[in-house]
C-alpha cells in the first residue's frame, strides 16, 4: 500500500481578533481550525461536512496553502506544504487545484473564457503558445461544453451558472493536477443542473485517478460522491470514516443530530426526534472540554473538562466523543 | 371549505429593454384553509414573482396582465393600491427572500415589532408590547431577545423574527419565500417544524416557496411544481412524490440526492429553461423532455385534473405510469437535448 497523498497532522489556524478592545483584554483569537488530523489516500475522495462557521472552508484554504497554518503540518506527496517557497511552491500550486463555490466570482468577468483558461497555462509555462489554445478547447470538450469554439470567445455573463462551473472545473484540470479540492461546487446551482456537474466530476476524477476533497454542508451530496466522510464541528474533527459507515452508523452525537435534521425528499420518511438546542457556540477564547458539549443531549461531566480523544469506533471509523472512551 | 385564495389564470409580465417577459403565465391554483402549499421550481421559474403578485408587491416594471386573485371573494388583482393596503400584512403577509437580513439594524427587535403593531395595526403601545411577546412565543424565539439588536441574533433567530413579523397582524395567509434556505440544517429543521405547528394553532395557511424538494417533502400538505412560468403539476405531496405525472417532476426527483436511500446514479435534466421573452411554441419543457412528441412542440398542454385534486399539464399524462418507468433510465435523458 502506498503512502496517502495528503497527511494532515495537528493542524491549527487561529485568527487574531484585531478589535482594540479585545487586544487590550489580551491575545484573543478565533479558532478557525483547532487540531485537525486526517489522511487522504491516493485516488480517493474525502467529503468534509459541517455547519456554516465550522471551519471547513478555512481547512480547504489551508490544504492548498491559500492560508498558512498557525500550528501543525500538511504533508502533500511526502513534502511539508508549509516549507514550500519559490519554484517548489509554484509546482505545488499546479498539482493542487481548487474549484470555488460561486463560479460568477471565481472567473474574471472581463476575460473571455478562452483568456481565463489560457492564463494558468502561461503561469505554469505549460505547452507552447501555439498549442495552448488546443489544450483549452480540449479541456472545454472534456467538461462537455460543446462546441468548445463558441465558449472560447464568450464572456462569463453570457454563460449559465452550470456552464460557468464547468469552466471552473476545466480551468482546474488544465494544468494536470493530482489533487482537486472543491468548495461547495454545486450549492449555487439549480437542482436539475447539479447532478450533471457531480456526475462529470465523479467520472473525471475516476478516469484521471485524482485525489479529491469536497467541502459541503449537504450530507446527501457527500454520500453520493465521497469515499470518506469527515464531520467538522467548531474547527475540530467530530467523526471520520468510510462514508457508508459514518452516515448509516454514526457514532458522534453531532453527526446523529445532522443526520436527523437533514431533509429527505420523501414525504413518507419520518425523521427521528431532535433533542439538541439551537444554541450557537463560539470559537473565541481558549478551548476547554468538548466543543459540542453545550448542544449535546448526552453530555457528561467529563465532557466539560477534557477534550475527547479520537476513538476507534468501527473499521477505519473514528469519533471524538467520551461515550466511546 | 372554500379555499383561502384562488389564483385563476394569472399572468404577470415584466417590461424589459429587449421585450416583454411573461414570468408567470396562466397560473391557476388554490390555497386551502390551514394547509401548507409548497411551490417548487428552479431559479427563474416564476415562483417568487407569483408570490409577490399575490400580495401585490411587484417591481415597478412588472404588472398583472390577466387573471384573478380571489381572496375571501374579492379579486385582489382588481384592487387599487389604497384598498390593497387593507389586505397587505393584515390578511396576507409575506416572509420575503433573505428576510433574515430585512430587519432594521439600528433598532431593537422589540421596537420594530411595536412600530408595526402600532402604526399598521393600530394597537396601543402597551398592547403592542404584549403582542410582541406572544409573537416570540409563537415562533419559538426567546422573549429576552426583544431587547436585542438584529446583529446580536443568529441567522435562525432573525429568520424566526421575520416570520413573527409576518404574523404580527393575524393574517390568514402567509407567503414564505425560501424561508430556510440560508440556514443550517438543524436550525432549518426547527424553523420548519414551528411553521407547521403554527398552521394548526392559528388556522393559518402558508404558501412555502422553495427550490428544495426535500423541504417540500418534509413540510407541505400539497405541492405545485412550476416550470418556466407555468404550473406543470399539482397534488398532495404524498401523491406527487409517489407518482409524479409530469416528466419535469420525474426529472427533479431523479436529480435530487437522497441521504436515507442513496441512489446509484443521479440523472440530471440536460439543457436549461427557455428564455421567457421568446418561449417555445408548445410545451415549455418539450426541448428538455425525453418523452416529447410532435404535438408537444406545437401545442401548449393545458393543466388538466386527472384525478380529484391531481392536476398535470402534459399531453402524455395518461401514459404517466409508463413514462415514470422509462424516466429511471439515464440514457433516455441524455438524448433529450440535441
Amino acid at each position: 500500500m502506498t503512502a496517502p497523498l495528503l497527511e494532515v497532522d495537528g493542524l491549527r489556524k487561529y485568527f487574531p481578533l484585531r478589535h482594540a478592545f479585545w487586544s487590550r483584554a489580551g491575545g484573543h483569537y478565533v479558532r478557525g481550525v483547532d487540531g485537525v488530523s486526517f489522511a487522504v489516500p491516493r485516488g480517493s475522495s474525502l467529503g468534509i461536512a459541517g455547519e456554516s462557521g465550522c471551519g471547513k472552508t478555512t481547512l480547504a484554504r489551508l490544504l492548498v496553502r491559500l492560508l498558512t497554518a498557525t500550528e501543525g503540518s500538511i504533508r502533500f506527496d511526502g513534502v511539508d506544504v508549509g516549507t514550500l517557497a519559490g519554484a517548489r511552491l509554484l509546482a505545488f500550486r499546479r498539482q493542487a487545484q481548487m474549484m470555488f463555490q460561486n463560479p460568477y466570482e471565481a472567473i474574471n468577468p472581463r476575460f473571455t473564457i478562452g483568456r481565463a483558461l489560457l492564463e494558468p497555462l502561461s503561469i505554469h509555462r505549460i505547452g507552447t503558445p501555439d498549442d495552448r489554445m488546443d489544450r483549452v478547447t480540449a479541456a472545454l470538450a472534456q467538461v462537455q461544453l460543446s462546441p468548445p469554439g463558441t465558449f472560447v470567445d464568450a464572456f462569463p455573463h453570457q454563460l449559465s451558472g452550470g456552464q460557468l462551473q464547468r469552466v471552473g472545473l476545466a480551468r482546474a484540470l488544465l494544468v494536470d493536477p493530482i489533487f482537486l479540492i472543491a468548495d461547495e461546487p454545486v450549492s449555487m446551482l439549480d437542482v436539475s443542473i447539479r447532478a450533471g456537474i457531480l456526475n462529470l466530476m465523479k467520472e473525471i476524477t475516476r478516469t484521471r485517478r485524482l485525489t479529491t476533497v469536497y467541502i459541503s454542508h449537504d450530507l446527501a451530496l457527500v454520500r453520493y460522491v465521497c469515499d470518506t466522510t469527515l464531520i467538522m464541528y467548531l474547527g475540530t474533527v467530530a467523526e471520520i470514516g468510510p462514508t457508508p459507515e459514518v452516515l448509516t452508523r454514526a457514532k458522534h452525537p453531532y453527526t446523529r443530530l445532522l443526520l436527523a435534521a437533514a431533509p429527505v425528499p420523501d414525504p413518507a420518511y419520518r425523521p427521528p426526534e431532535i433533542a439538541s438546542t439551537e444554541l450557537v457556540p463560539t470559537a473565541i477564547g481558549p478551548a476547554r472540554g468538548c466543543p459540542f458539549v453545550d448542544r449535546c443531549p448526552e453530555a457528561m461531566p467529563v465532557c466539560r473538562t477534557t477534550a475527547p480523544p479520537a476513538m476507534l469506533v468501527g473499521p477505519g471509523h473514528h469519533a471524538a466523543c467520551h461515550l466511546y472512551v | 371549505m372554500p379555499p383561502v385564495l384562488a389564483v385563476q389564470d394569472l399572468t404577470v409580465e415584466y417590461r424589459l429593454g429587449r421585450g416583454t417577459r411573461r414570468a408567470v403565465e396562466g397560473v391557476t391554483l388554490e390555497v386551502r384553509p390551514g394547509e401548507i402549499l409548497g411551490l417548487v421550481g428552479e431559479s427563474g421559474c416564476g415562483k417568487t414573482t407569483l408570490g409577490r403578485a399575490i400580495i401585490r408587491v411587484l417591481p415597478r416594471n412588472a404588472r398583472i396582465a390577466g387573471g384573478r386573485l380571489l381572496f375571501e371573494g374579492v379579486d385582489l388583482a382588481a384592487l387599487g393600491e389604497a384598498q390593497m393596503r387593507e389586505y397587505r400584512w393584515r390578511k396576507i403577509a409575506m416572509v420575503p427572500q433573505a428576510s433574515m437580513d430585512s430587519l432594521d439594524p439600528v433598532y431593537r427587535l422589540g421596537d420594530q415589532f411595536v412600530e408595526v403593531l402600532t402604526v399598521t395595526g393600530g394597537l396601543s403601545r402597551a398592547a403592542a408590547r404584549e403582542r410582541a411577546v406572544a409573537l416570540c412565543d409563537y415562533v419559538g424565539l426567546d422573549r429576552q431577545r426583544l431587547v436585542s439588536f438584529p446583529h446580536e441574533l443568529s441567522g435562525g433567530m432573525r429568520q424566526r423574527a421575520a416570520i413573527a413579523m409576518a404574523l404580527a397582524l393575524h393574517p390568514r395567509l402567509v407567503l414564505a419565500d425560501e424561508p430556510v434556505t440560508a440556514l443550517d440544517v438543524v436550525v432549518q429543521h426547527h424553523v420548519l417544524r414551528r411553521l407547521r405547528g403554527l398552521t394548526g394553532e392559528l388556522g393559518l395557511s402558508v404558501v412555502l416557496i422553495t427550490h428544495d424538494i426535500s423541504v417540500i417533502a418534509q413540510t407541505c400538505d400539497r405541492m405545485a411544481v412550476m416550470y418556466a412560468g407555468t404550473i406543470v403539476e399539482i397534488g398532495t405531496t404524498a401523491e406527487v412524490f409517489a407518482g409524479p405525472a409530469h416528466p419535469y417532476t420525474m426529472g427533479l426527483q431523479n436529480s435530487f440526492p437522497n441521504l436515507v436511500r442513496p441512489q446509484e446514479t443521479l440523472i440530471p435534466i440536460e439543457g436549461s429553461p427557455p428564455d421567457l421573452i421568446d418561449p417555445p411554441p408548445g410545451c415549455r419543457f418539450a426541448p428538455r423532455c425525453p418523452f416529447a412528441v410532435d404535438r408537444c412542440r406545437v401545442e401548449p398542454p393545458a393543466l388538466r385534473e386527472l384525478a380529484p385534486g391531481r392536476w398535470t399539464a402534459c399531453h402524455r399524462a395518461e401514459e404517466a405510469a409508463d413514462l415514470r418507468a422509462q424516466s429511471k433510465d439515464a440514457r433516455r435523458w441524455r438524448v433529450a437535448v440535441s
